[in-house]
Order: structure tokens, then sequence, then C-alpha cells
């Protein structure tokens, strides 16, 4: 397998936000092809392309940016998502970091198709150092002409601004961030409206996240299809990953589409530390869910992940090792879920914090098989009834290492933790 | 518009493409369970309770925020979603201070209602509340955030609808609640005290400040010369609240049990309406002749006044002084009607009952003491009113219709219609047409100030002078229209507001309806009809025409706008902060 490194090629090589050497590292070739292309041809490009939106919610970008193209309203956004604050993620961070001309390359030419004279980056709270690289690689590239007013001469204009987070991990979904943006409370909104119809100040708006604007100008630059092959049929180009956890080599991999799980953890992460064997794989982040041994042989591609129930998200992996205690790692991730609710509807707002007091019994040695059915029970309703991805992702952990590890669960009724993780202060065990 | 059609639950339905899923199923008499939904109010798809299944789509939807479709197939009644519906008020439920039977909401709680329709039985959670906490520091308003189900009912209509939006949902997830910001309470935040909050929540998280005990203390003191007073808009509604119809006028009945309550006299606030008219036109013509401040605004709407006071400072010069029709009817009992009767002002417990809970806050302003006490002692809304009657034993519907007492009883049709948007500025025009003009008018029905219209406009032809006039309702239509003429862009002689959306008809101390009923009956509609219609059965339809005003001003007061009826009958604003200090609570 060739490799192929379109996202990360620049990391740690060049001064982030220097224009001159973004440029001779093959920066801006994107920008200039686009800008000599018509805006439909693009769009076409980045439909051959098979670019699945990078943030977790996997939509076709191409679809996307075609549905916002047709819609007839002036003015038009570009939004991107770095609010990156799915634990386990820390992806976009480094293209932030990094190389942050490609994000700022790659929204330009969507300002280029869509018409838009302002855009917005939404960078977590945290990265406080990070907003002043990107502040100062877009002050660099409107001196160079490549942002601000009559870019490239081509007579059309774009500017950026960066807006921090205060972090509110519900700020990542689409509509609560629009709201943030506009300076209102981080709750989402009902949809539809679609943001590409009606978004920011209510106007059509692109929203993607930092790694899928990176990818535009290598598709722009060497094509839709030759983008799309570097990855599987249904899953064109490449991924960044996180490696986390229980793993020897930490860190962010890209990778095209198409490895398995397996390889990743064992190949490009050297298999899980301390010769500990491995119990889970938590995919995707908080929201994700978790997949024991025998699955680990799925191909990080969409369709495969989906054909085991399982979801790419972010693109976090988290290895956990087996002398982690199910229960008790459930209850740091739905600790998560019931702080980072917005409390605007029902399941989400009361379910976490339930779901995470019955987690609490269970791990005191309190717990009853009834417990467990009721989990399942809110579990279900959450995933279906939530009003945004939030709610409806965070029993996925729950749900699924339920579903591979009941009889831990069911141990721990009877007060047992194999693992010794668990208090079970009220049975006195361990 | 273009019409689409749907099918629900294997029923054709055709209806606009503005409707939603919600609003079409009730079309075909399909309820589906709302809880945060309120119609035209707020439609937020927040509480999960509506959900149907759509075929074809991905997950449930929300119907109350769901646009319907052509050929959408829906369904609304299915084991997924009536386990669904069961979980969501399991959940509610466990964060919600279930003490229904000593609620007062007990029997008209939307939570209630659909938790003993969904059979929800036992909590399987330890009620475990989230900081909850009581604020009843306000004078007309408390909330109970135990009970709170965060539906924000009444967010949107603090915010949206009255344009003050002094609560908001603070905090997130588990820990969200709906309070001022900072946590503050109510009276120390610049809240108009209107109650709207009240009409909006589903459940017992927002009441007024109940005052009822203070009344049947009175009552039972044989030291104690207690009288009431009850508004134009009390009759029209408190029928409600014993299971008559929307609209029904009850105003002999409630004579009646009053009455029985044991008060010993029982006036009607329409008098002082008319005595307001009768000030107030007196102001209007003052100001037109002699070149005063205008547009004049009305003054009888308590709530409207301090909104003024904190919102728009720069228009107090523009209120009519004249008290309230309450503070006036107080002024008159413990002067007045302490001398003609021959009691000691000081051994008067004088009560009103009103459509309002921003009474209570007025009644006890520091400058309502023209008489030399507390001009009014207690202020009830009309539930408090209901309660009493019912703690009474009364059997209310089979009581005979008695009348009020005189002097302070008579009235005209021209006070009655105040209860309802539009009708002070009606009842002023019809006096002002003949006091300018000195001859009867041939028509006294101005339909241009009428109806539901957010903000209404209407040119007059009094003699030579064509009055121009305005009429706004709900807070939040006031601030358009004072906003249009700081802005230069309208200007009036007079305008009358009323700080509730309806008027005093559907003020925020009358019975409290569900959002089920408030879908297909508009109570602003039905009661304000009530009162029109009420008004054409009057011998007299003009304020001037009442004999008991004539002999007030006869014997007591002298003429309008004399020495007497300044003292008594007039009164001053003050600007108010939008964040006052611990001092200046209110």
């Amino acid at each position: 397998m060739e490799d192929i490194k379109i996202l990360s090629a620049r990391f740690g090589k060049i001064k982030p936000d220097s224009v001159e050497e973004y440029i001779n590292a093959g920066g801006y070739e994107g920008l200039k092809k686009a800008v000599t292309m018509q805006q439909e041809e693009i769009i076409e490009e980045m439909k051959k392309s098979n670019l699945y939106g990078r943030g977790g919610a996997a939509y076709p970008t191409g679809i996307k940016w075609e549905q916002a193209y047709a819609v007839k309203k002036d003015p038009k956004y570009l939004v991107c998502n770095a609010d990156e604050g799915e634990p386990g993620t820390f992806k976009d961070k480094r293209i932030l970091a990094e190389d942050p001309l490609l994000l700022i390359e790659g929204m330009t030419i969507g300002a280029y198709i869509m018409g838009a004279k302002e855009g917005y980056i939404y960078i977590r709270g945290e990265y406080s150092a990070i907003q002043r690289i990107v502040k100062s690689a877009i002050e660099n590239a409107k001196k160079a002409g490549y942002l601000g007013t009559n870019i490239l001469g081509k007579g059309f204009d774009f500017d950026l601004h960066v807006v921090s987070g205060a972090g509110a991990y519900v700020c990542g979904e689409n509509t609560a961030l629009v709201e943030s943006l506009e300076g209102k409370q981080g709750r989402p909104r009902q949809k539809p409206p679609y943001v590409k119809n009606c978004g920011l100040f209510q106007m059509p708006t692109i929203l993607n996240n930092v790694e899928t604007y990176s990818c535009i100008p290598c598709i722009v630059n060497v094509g839709g299809e030759r983008y799309s092959s570097f990855g599987t049929e249904f899953s064109g180009g490449t991924k960044l990953l996180c490696l986390s956890g229980n793993v020897v080599n930490r860190g962010v991999y890209e990778i095209p589409y198409g490895l398995t799980i397996r390889e990743i953890i064992y190949n490009l992460g050297g298999g899980v530390k301390d010769g500990k064997k491995l119990k889970f794989v938590h995919l995707g982040g908080s929201s994700g869910s978790c997949l024991p041994e025998s699955l680990l042989d799925t191909r990080i591609c969409y369709d495969d992940l989906k054909k085991n129930g399982l979801s790419l998200g972010s693109g976090a992996v988290l290895v956990v090792d087996d002398s982690n205690c199910v229960v008790d790692y459930l209850k740091a991730v739905m600790e998560f879920f019931e702080e980072e609710s917005c409390g605007k509807c029902t399941p989400c707002r009361e379910g976490n914090q339930r779901l995470l007091e019955l987690l609490e019994k269970l791990s005191q040695g309190r717990g009853t098989l009834a417990d467990i059915e009721k989990m399942k029970s809110i579990a279900q309703t959450m995933k279906m009834t939530s009003f945004c991805g939030l709610g409806q992702s965070a029993p996925t952990a729950l749900v699924t290492l339920l579903k591979y590890f009941e009889n831990e669960f069911i141990e721990h009724t009877a007060g047992k933790c194999a693992n010794g993780k668990c208090s079970m202060n009220s049975k006195g065990v361990n | 518009m273009k019409q689409v059609t749907l099918t629900i639950d294997g029923r054709s339905v055709t209806v606009p493409e503005d409707y939603t899923v919600l609003l079409a199923a009730k079309e075909l008499n399909i309820n589906i369970p709302t809880l945060c939904y309120l119609k035209d109010i707020n439609q937020i798809g927040a509480c999960r309770m509506c959900l149907v299944e759509i075929k074809g789509g991905r997950a449930l939807q929300a119907s109350c925020v769901l646009p319907v479709s052509e050929g959408m197939e829906v369904k609304t009644n299915t084991p997924v979603l009536r386990e669904t519906r069961k979980t969501i008020l399991e959940l509610i439920l466990s964060d919600h201070k279930r003490e229904c039977t000593t609620c007062v909401r007990s029997n008209n709680c939307e939570l209630q209602n659909l938790s003993s329709q969904f059979g929800v039985g036992d909590i399987y959670f330890k009620t475990r509340l989230s900081d909850a906490k009581i604020d009843d520091l306000s004078l007309s308003i408390v909330r109970d955030q135990s009970k709170c189900i965060l539906c924000r009912r009444c967010v949107a209509v603090c915010h949206d609808v009255q344009g003050v939006g002094v609560i908001q949902a603070t905090k997130r997830g588990f820990h969200t609640r709906i309070e001022p910001a900072f946590g503050m309470s109510l009276n120390e935040v610049s809240c108009i005290n209107c109650g709207q909050c009240i009409q909006a929540c589903p459940v017992g998280a927002l009441k007024e400040k109940d005052d009822t005990e203070k009344v049947w203390e009175a009552l039972a003191n044989p030291e104690m010369h207690v009288v009431v007073q009850t508004a134009p808009a009390i009759r029209v509604a408190l029928g409600e609240e014993f299971g008559m119809q929307a609209g029904s006028i009850v105003t002999g009945k409630m004579a009646g049990a009053l009455r029985r309550l044991g008060f010993d006299k029982v006036f009607d606030t329409d008098f002082s309406a008319d005595l307001t008219i009768m000030e107030e036109g007196t102001e209007l013509i003052g100001r037109i002749k002699n070149g005063g401040k205008l547009p004049m605004i009305t003054s009888c709407s308590s709530g409207w006044i301090k909104f003024l006071e904190f919102y728009y400072p720069d228009f107090i010069d523009n209120l009519s002084t004249c008290k309230s029709p309450q503070q006036m009817m107080g002024a008159v009992i413990k002067t007045y009607y302490a001398q003609k009767a021959g009691v000691d002002p000081s051994k008067i417990f004088s009560v009103s009952v009103m459509p309002c809970t921003a009474k209570k806050f007025e009644c006890q302003r520091p400058e309502m003491n023209a008489s030399g006490y507390q001009d009014v002692d207690v202020a009830l809304t009309t539930r408090e009113l209901a309660h009493m009657i019912k703690q009474a034993g009364i059997n209310f519907v089979n009581l005979e219709d008695e009348a009020f007492d005189s002097p302070l009883g008579e009235s005209t049709g021209a006070a009655l219609i105040f209860g309802a948007t539009g009708g002070t500025m009606e009842a002023a025009l019809r006096t002002v047409a003949e006091v300018l003009t000195g001859k009867e008018a041939q028509s006294i029905e101005y339909q241009a100030v009428r109806g539901l219209e957010g903000i209404k406009e209407a040119t007059v032809k009094i003699g030579d002078l064509e009055v121009k006039a305005a009429v706004a309702h709900g807070t939040g239509n006031a601030r358009k229209l004072l906003d249009k003429i700081r802005a230069g862009e309208a200007n009036y002689h007079f305008i009358e507001v009323m700080a509730c959306s309806g008027g005093c008809a559907t003020g925020g101390g009358q019975p409290i309806r569900t959002s089920t009923e408030k879908m297909t009956i508009d109570f602003r509609d039905v009661r304000g009809q009530a009162l029109y219609k009420a008004d054409t059965q009057f011998k007299q339809r003009k304020s001037h025409e009442n004999p008991e005003i004539k002999k007030i001003y006869d014997d007591f007061l002298g003429a309008p706008n004399s020495h007497k009826s300044h003292e008594l009958l007039h009164t001053n604003y003050h600007k108010r902060d939008l964040y006052p200090s611990n001092e200046d609570k209110c």
C-alpha cells in the first residue's frame, strides 16, 4: 500500500504560519487551480472524490456543497468546526498547529465556489496558543494575496475570523456551534432547516470539520478520482486517526481507508502496552462504539464499519487493555456526557444522569439485574428520541459494552469486579 | 397557500404547507401529547413527548416542529411511541417534586394529566432534584424550581411575547435551571410582575403569591369592615374555574359568592374604571388644548407601568397621571365611602380581585396610600378568588344572581370593556367625543381599536380635531410601538397599552388553560367578545353617564382633575434601574 500523506505531509516540516514555506512545500496549488475552474466543475470533482465529512457524521461533502451552492440566497458563510471536543480526538489540533494554511486554502476554495465573503473558524477554547498560530497564518495569507480582497487577482474577496469556543462539547454539534457563533447559548437548533440552507445569521452556510476542509486542496489538485483511489471503493482518500489508550505508540496517523483496526493498533501503534491483552477498542470517541477483539479485522471504511454496527466518528481509536473494568470505564464515559449534556431535551438531560447513577450503583456493588434492564431501556430511549447527536450517541458505548461484556455487568450485581477497579464498598468485596 | 395532503394514522388530511404534523393531526381530532409546546409561542421540540413515526424516516420526529410534506405517512400511536413517551415521562417525573396532592396545579397540570393517561406507575429512580430552590421574594410570582420541567414556555413568553426576558436557562445538562441571571430572585431583576409566565407553565413551578390567608383573616376579624372590588375581566373568566364554558358571564353569581364569603360590601372596579375615564379623558383634552406632553399613554395596567419605568423611562411624562382603576377605587373606598358609611378608614380592609399578578405589586407601591392608609390592602387573582369560593363550599354554578353594593357598584358598558384590549381607548373616545363637541355621539363603537392585532391604529374625528390613537397589547408590542415613536416614525395623541396580550381578559391572574385547549380556543377572543357583548346590554354605555359618577363629583371630588382628584386619583412614576441595587428591590 502506498504511503500517502495528504494531510500530514508538512507536519513539523514548515513554520506553520509561513505562506512562503507553505508554498515551497506544495501549498496553494489547489487554490491556484480552483480559480481557473468553474464552480460546478470543482463540486463535481468533490463528488467523485468520495469525500465524507471527517467530523464524525460522515455526510458526503460534495453533495452537501452542491446543495448549498444551489441555494439562491446571499450572503453565504463558511464555517469551520475546530471545536474538537470529542474525547480521544486530537487530529484537528495537529492541522491547526502545524499546517493551518492547508485549512485556510480549503476554506478559500469553498469561498470561491460559494461566493462567500466571510468565514469563521470556531476553535476550541483550550487551544488558545493554536488560535494565535491560526490568526497569524490568516494575516500572512492576507498579506500574500491569498486571502482578503481580490484574491490571486481574480477579483474575489474572502476574509476569515477566528472565534474561540468556551468549553462546551455540544458546540461541536453544527447548529449549536452556529448558535454559539451568533453569541447565543450553545444549544442545538431544530433541523430542518439545515445549516446549508439556513445557518449562520439565518443564511446558507457551509459548515465542515478542519480535516474535511483540509482535503479539498488535494482533491482539486489531483482530481476527484485520483483522490478517491487513495482509499477504498466507497471511502475516498485518507484519514487522520488518533491512537490513544493502552497502546505503545500513541499519536496521530494518516492512513488510507482500507486498513484494518488490527493493523492500525499492532503495526502503526506497536500493540498493547506492557504486554497486556487487548480488551476492547473504543472507536470514534466517547460517542462511538466499543468493539471486542473479534472485530479487530474490520477495515476502516464506512461500509465495512457500518456492516458491523460501528462508525468511525472523529477517528479516535482508544485501546483498552484487559486490566480495565467495563463498568469503571463506562462510568468515566458517562460522567463526561452527564457533564456535557446541554439540558435542552428530556432524554439527554435526564437520561445521562440516570445512567450514571445506575453505573455508580453497579460499581459500588449495589446494582441489580433490574438496573441493567433499566439502563438498556433508557439507552434505547435516548438513542431514538434525543434532540441532537449528543444525546443520540451518548449511550453508544454503554449499549455496545453491554452487548459484548454483559457478563461482567452481571458479575457486578453479585458484588464482583474481576479487575478490582470498582470499590464495591457496600458489599465489602475488594 | 399551497395545500399538502398527508396520512396520519391511516387517515388522509389536507392542510396548508406551513402546518406542522402536530397541527395537521389536530385537524383529524388526534391530540398528540405535548409538554413544551405552546402554540405560536414555544415550538422548540425539546420535551420529546410529541414524537411520531414517519414512514421512511430515520428516527422519531418531534411533531410540534416537523413541517408537513406531500405524501408523508405519519403514525402517532404505536407500541414504540407509547413506550418511549412513558420513559420520557418517567425521566421527567424523576426530577420533579411530586407533591401533586397539595400542588396548586393539581387537576390542572399537564404533566399530571399525561402521567395518569400513560399509566406511568412507580418511578424507578429515587427523586434527586437538581439544586432546586424556591424563589418567593417577588410580591407577585413564586418560582419553585423543584417542580420545573424545563419546558421553557415561560422563557419564550417572557422574552418573545413580553419583550422582557428576565428568565433564561442557566447551567447545563441535569443542572439546567430556569432563572434570572446569576441565580437572582425575580424581585432583583427587571421583572414586570405580569404573570404571563404563570399562564405558560404546564405545571406548578410558577404560581402567584398566595394572599388568600390574609383575606380569610380579615374576614374572620369582627373589628374589620372588609370590602371587595372586582375588575371587569373577572366576570368573564371566573366561571371557567367552576367548569363553565369559556366566555360565560358570571357577574351576578360572583357578587353573590363574595357576599357569602363574608365581605361587608361588594363593589365594582367598573365604577372606578368610569372614574378613570373622567379623569383620563379630561387630562387628555387638557393636554391637547394646552400643548401638554403627547402622546398621552394610559396607565391602567400595572405591569405596563413597571415595564415603562424599567425600559422606557424617557416616556414617563407621556404616561397619564391617573392611577389605575384598582387604586382609584382603593383611594375612594377609604375616603369617600368611609365618610358616607361612617366607618373609620383604619378599620377598613380593602380587597381587590384582579385578573393580574402585577396588581399585587402595584397596591404595595409606597405612593399608593392617598387615604392615609394603604389604599388597597390585598389584591387577589381570579384563581385565588376561585380557591376561596371552593374552600367555602359555595356551589358557585347554582348561585342566584346578586347585584353590587351602592354607591361604588354602579357602572357603564364603557367600564366593562376595559377588560379587553382596546377597551380603555374606546371608553375614553366615547366620553372625550361628547365632552369636546358637547353633542351626543352618533356611533359609540370604535371597531378599529378592537380585536387581537398586536398594534392597532385609528384616526377619530372629534369635532375639528383628528385624534390619532394607537393600541398595543403585550409589552413586546408596546416596545415596537414606542420604538417607532422614539425613531420619529409615528406619532399619536393617545395610546392605550395593556401589559398582557389580549388585555386583562387573559391577564396573568386569570384561569390557566392547558396548551391543548389553547390550540383550538383563543381565550383572548372568547373572553373579550363576552365583554363586548355585555357592553351592548348596558343602559349606560358612556362613563360620564354613570349617575354615581356624577354624584361623587357633586358630593366629594368637585370636578375631574380638581385639586382633590389630584390628591386621591393621580400619581407619579419613577425610573427604575434595570439592575437594582439591594436597597431598591421591587
